[in-house]
């Protein structure tokens, strides 16, 4: 980090918007960027973390109290995942509630994937309320190696 | 509406100090776990996300009228780098007074797919009588 660049005026709006976002990243780092020890504010819910290798995206969310077979789970158009679901209320007789603050009902979040994936070899797990899902990176997103000859 | 001429003391949450978080905690960050709590007539209930905590590393403890919850989450497999990050992966611990005389012995808890449940049943003294009134 760079805490010594150099102020450089801003000429537009624009210029100036962008200049404040890249000040404000150096100070509290890119959002994504860093392992999630400080996550990004969730919007949807479940939350999700996504991060891939060579050959495989994985995404991982946190469902506790829901069974494998309340979550539907597809691939879209080979780029984009959905999971889908709904957990149960509690609904206790007779009770008087002092905190209630586990989230019920129907969810449902469309996330892209950043590469195509191949749809059918998807796999899913769920243990202890913890969703895995690894999806195989297709074929033809994989990147090509070029040898460089010497003459 | 019912009259309550004694108000009903309701559970109320302590703060984590480090002295009783740090002992038992596995991971560098500790989270606060969503809680549902209620009481019945007959016992209070907490209902608790613990997502990847197995039953085994739930360590449960009532001492004098506080309940306090540690789960030591099961490492998995992290990358270095995220394309999304959304939440991060750390034990729980969460504690609460419980102003209400507890019955020890019945104490009782499980997990099932990522979710604590504890019962902690009313003790015979507090527990409301109901009074049959008998027509002469």
């Amino acid at each position: 980090m760079n805490l010594l660049a150099p102020w450089r005026p801003a000429s537009t709006i624009w210029d100036e918007m962008n200049q404040f976002r890249q000040e404000m990243d150096q100070v509290f780092g890119r959002w994504g960027a860093t392992a999630p020890t400080r996550p990004a504010l969730a919007v949807s819910y479940p939350a999700m973390n996504l991060w891939e290798d060579d050959e495989t995206v994985y995404v991982e969310a946190e469902l506790p109290g829901i069974k494998l077979e309340d979550l539907e789970i597809t691939v879209l158009g080979e780029d984009q995942l959905s999971v889908k679901g709904s957990r149960a209320a509690c609904q206790p007789a007779q009770a008087d509630w002092y905190r209630q603050e586990r989230p019920c009902g129907n969810f449902e979040r469309t996330i892209a994937l950043p590469t195509s994936v191949v749809a059918n070899k998807v796999e899913a797990r769920l243990d202890q309320g913890v969703l895995s899902i690894k999806l195989p990176i297709s074929p033809a997103a994989k990147p090509t190696k070029i040898t460089v000859k010497a003459e | 509406m019912a009259d309550t001429a004694v108000a009903k003391k309701p559970p109320t949450e302590l703060c984590a100090t480090k002295a009783n978080v740090a002992p038992a905690a596995t991971s560098e960050v500790t989270y606060t776990p969503r809680v549902d709590l209620f009481e019945t007539p007959e016992e209070i209930v907490l209902q608790c996300d613990m997502p990847g905590v197995k039953a085994e590393d739930v360590d449960l403890r009532f001492e004098r009228g506080t309940l306090t919850l540690h789960g030591k989450v099961t490492p998995r497999p992290q990358p270095t780098e995220y394309f999304n990050a959304e939440y991060g992966i750390g034990d729980f611990h969460r504690s609460f007074s419980i102003p209400v005389e507890i019955d020890a012995t019945k104490l009782a808890a499980e997990t099932k797919l990522g979710v604590l449940t504890v019962h902690l049943p009313k003790h015979e003294r507090v527990k409301s009588q109901k009074i049959t009134v008998k027509a002469s």
